[in-house]
């Protein structure tokens, strides 16, 4: 599914090398994790495959389903079926988070060729899939993510995910800033998602997620590489120990 | 030889004439029609006095510093082709009003509703004037008259003179649906003015929309006076061709416990300047004015100036004024705001924030904020800010798929949100936004 090798990044404004030769591959169906200390590049592998500006790939390349993801623009990766989940979605005052939502599935539905969906459709689906999520529905007419709490923003993320049903999905942190009870509706959430077609890249910095997302794979990034791969195990391991032991192995 | 030397004394005569702002004056008056008055001559009269002693602005002028008053002191209008152009019906043509059609500033009767609603007196100038006595009386010119000072506004005393049709509305009840004033462009020489004035006696309700564009050249002014606990929305749309020029003033006197709520939508058009100017003269009063502006320079020069003044002369009343101008292509955007918070004035809640989205390097936005307070125990305060499109919404929004330009619409929509949101109404704040979205539609990639 996901195919990175040998990535290179740097900063396109100043002359800092973040990911240094990095390689990963995800096969479809497979929930991955990367783990690592602040400043290893975790963010900005999320942002590099997503799209965002600012960024200089010098090396590499990385792909999904063999089509070549550096070459496309932020909303064709999105309608080829990529997914990031923010680890600070984004305020937009005056912009109605249906509007939004529903703006967002029938762009890709026509990028990709696909009917776009009725008003009636869209809402159908869209309230299943909230009540899931516990999200109500005055949460759904609010603008996008406006006086949301750290955990509806998250559980918002969630929802257009399962309303996107895309086939890669990279969450960024999104443990971060939740409480327990909010962790588990988020973890519910991407549990109900994974089927033998989608995958999934985790980034978090700790173990708990991983408790209620098992993966099949653990990775841990350091200074812009992967330096170690295991199971999930090592998550345990991370949490345990700390870095420190994991990183003096590997230099 | 004598002919001649007349002809050569006459033709310098004209060109020293022309050099003297006086006779720039003249020039412009006499390129008027003046309607004679009824019950309005001796406002006109008035106001032609004034006029005369004020002159029309020059560069020097404080208040017109940042918009050349060259288009509107020329004597006549640039002709300007009446075409198709605005091919979208005007705004809330769908919504049950009572329809009032004024083509290049004079009433179309056939075009009209008939001038009968529940709740209000509705009479048009031009036919009113005959009487000599007439509830507009006190307030044609007044309230205009009372605006000019301390800043001088020599194009609303040229309205007051000049004026040949408006409507006088007096609201006595709560009219079921709003008066919808709309404006059509017939003679691509008009120089169209006209002049509303409105009244709402205690404790009424009024919803006034004021949508389209006349005349090569347009001055409308409105004045407006809300007695205790009276309601006043006023909600106008001006989109305009490309190369329009126009001017408008609002005058308003709001008394205790009064509201006035003003949202005005400008599109288009090569030089507007809108006025309001707010006296605020009973206890415990509301005024919101507000704007959001689209200005592209990819036709012609776009230049948009928005000039307010709100006066606290009574206490415990709460003013806001919220700017936002979206500008693009060479686009300029002016915003002059003033709070005056007069002695006594206690308890005074001002607030006012401008606004400017630059879509590209090359348009600008010019703030002057002005607060001058004269009470000790009130809260004012302001805010100016220009900005660029945040590129971190924007690269949300495009990871979930949405395509570039359709997220900088969403951008501009989300950016003019709180000018809208001075509209109560929310039918009429869907309808605003609905346009300007397809407005928005409509010019990406143009």
């Amino acid at each position: 599914m996901l195919k990175i090798n040998n990535l290179h990044v740097k900063l396109e404004d100043e002359d800092k090398q973040i990911l240094k030769g990095l390689s990963l591959e995800v096969p479809a169906g497979q929930v991955h994790a990367i783990m690592g200390p602040n400043g290893s590049g975790k963010s900005t592998l999320s942002y590099v495959l997503s799209g965002k500006d600012g960024y200089d790939v010098t090396e590499g390349t990385a792909s999904l389903d063999g089509e070549d993801l550096l070459e496309m623009e932020p909303e064709e990766r999105a309608a080829a079926g990529l997914f990031l989940a923010f680890q600070y979605p984004v305020e937009i005052p005056g912009v109605g988070n249906m509007t939004f939502l529903r703006t967002a599935v029938n762009a890709q539905r026509k990028a990709r060729g696909e009917d776009e969906l009725s008003a009636g459709e869209f809402l159908k689906a869209v309230r299943a899939k909230a009540a899931d999520l516990k999200i109500d529905a005055e949460m759904l007419k609010r603008p996008v993510n406006v006086g949301f709490s750290g955990g509806e923003k998250k559980r918002n993320e969630i929802l257009q995910m399962a309303m996107l049903e895309p086939r890669m999905c990279i969450m960024d942190e999104t443990d971060s800033g939740l409480d327990v009870d909010a962790m588990r509706l988020v973890a519910d959430g991407v549990n109900a998602l994974r089927s033998p077609d989608r995958s999934f890249l985790v980034i978090t910095h700790y173990q708990r997620l991983l408790d209620h997302i098992q993966p099949d794979v653990v990775h841990i990034m350091a200074d812009g590489r992967i330096v170690k791969t295991g199971g999930p195990e090592l998550a345990l391991e991370v949490e345990k120990n700390g870095y420190g032991d994991l990183l003096s192995e590997v230099r | 030889m004598v002919d001649t030397a007349v002809k050569t004394e006459q033709v310098t005569r004209q060109v020293s004439d022309a050099a003297k702002p006086t006779d720039a004056l003249s020039a412009r008056l006499a390129a008027l029609s003046l309607p004679d008055g009824g019950f309005t001559a001796a406002a006109r009269k008035d106001a032609l006095a004034r006029l005369t002693q004020m002159g029309l602005p020059g560069p020097r002028d404080e208040y017109w510093r940042y918009t050349d008053p060259k288009p509107f002191n020329a004597a006549q209008p640039q002709p300007m082709a009446v075409d198709a152009g605005a091919t979208d019906s005007p705004l809330f043509s769908d919504l049950d009003t009572l329809k009032l059609v004024f083509v290049d500033g004079v009433f179309d009767a056939a075009a009209s509703d008939d001038l009968t609603l529940e709740g209000a007196q509705i009479e048009l100038l031009s036919a009113a004037e005959a009487t000599s006595r007439h509830w507009a009386k006190d307030l044609y010119g007044t309230l205009e008259t009372s605006g000019q000072k301390p800043v001088k506004r020599p194009f609303a005393a040229l309205n007051t003179i000049a004026a040949r049709d408006g409507v006088l509305i007096r609201v006595t009840g709560n009219p079921s649906r709003p008066v919808h004033i709309i404006h059509r462009r017939a003679d691509e020489n008009a120089d169209a003015i006209w002049h509303h004035v409105v009244k709402l006696e205690a404790g009424t309700e009024l919803t006034l929309l004021e949508t389209g564009m006349s005349g090569a050249r347009s001055n409308g002014v409105i004045e407006a006076d809300i007695a205790d606990g009276a309601k006043l929305h006023y909600i106008a749309s001006k989109r305009a061709a490309h190369q329009t020029v126009g001017l408008s003033h609002i005058f308003a006197r709001v008394h205790a416990e009064a509201q006035l709520k003003s949202f005005t939508l400008s599109v288009n058009g090569s030089v507007m300047r809108h006025e309001g100017v707010i006296e605020i003269v009973g206890d415990d009063a509301v005024a919101h004015i507000a704007a959001a502006v689209l200005g592209d320079g990819h036709i012609g020069p776009f230049h948009h100036d928005d000039t307010v003044f709100i006066t606290h002369a009574a206490e415990r009343c709460e003013s806001r004024q919220v700017f936002k101008k979206v500008l693009k292509n060479g686009a300029q955007g002016v915003f002059q705001g003033k709070i005056l918070v007069k002695p006594g004035a206690q308890k005074t809640d001002g607030y006012q924030i401008s606004q400017a989205l630059l879509l590209d390097e090359n348009s600008q936005f010019l703030a002057k904020p002005e607060l001058e307070i004269y009470a000790d125990d009130v809260i004012c305060s302001h805010g100016s800010t220009t900005g660029a499109i945040d590129e971190e919404a924007l690269f949300y929004l495009r990871s979930r798929g949405i395509p570039h330009d359709r997220a900088i619409i969403f951008l501009v929509l989300s950016f003019l949100a709180d000018a809208l949101a001075e509209v109560d109404s929310e039918e009429l704040r869907m309808q605003i936004n609905d346009r300007l979205e397809a407005w928005l539609t409509d010019r990406t990639g143009k």
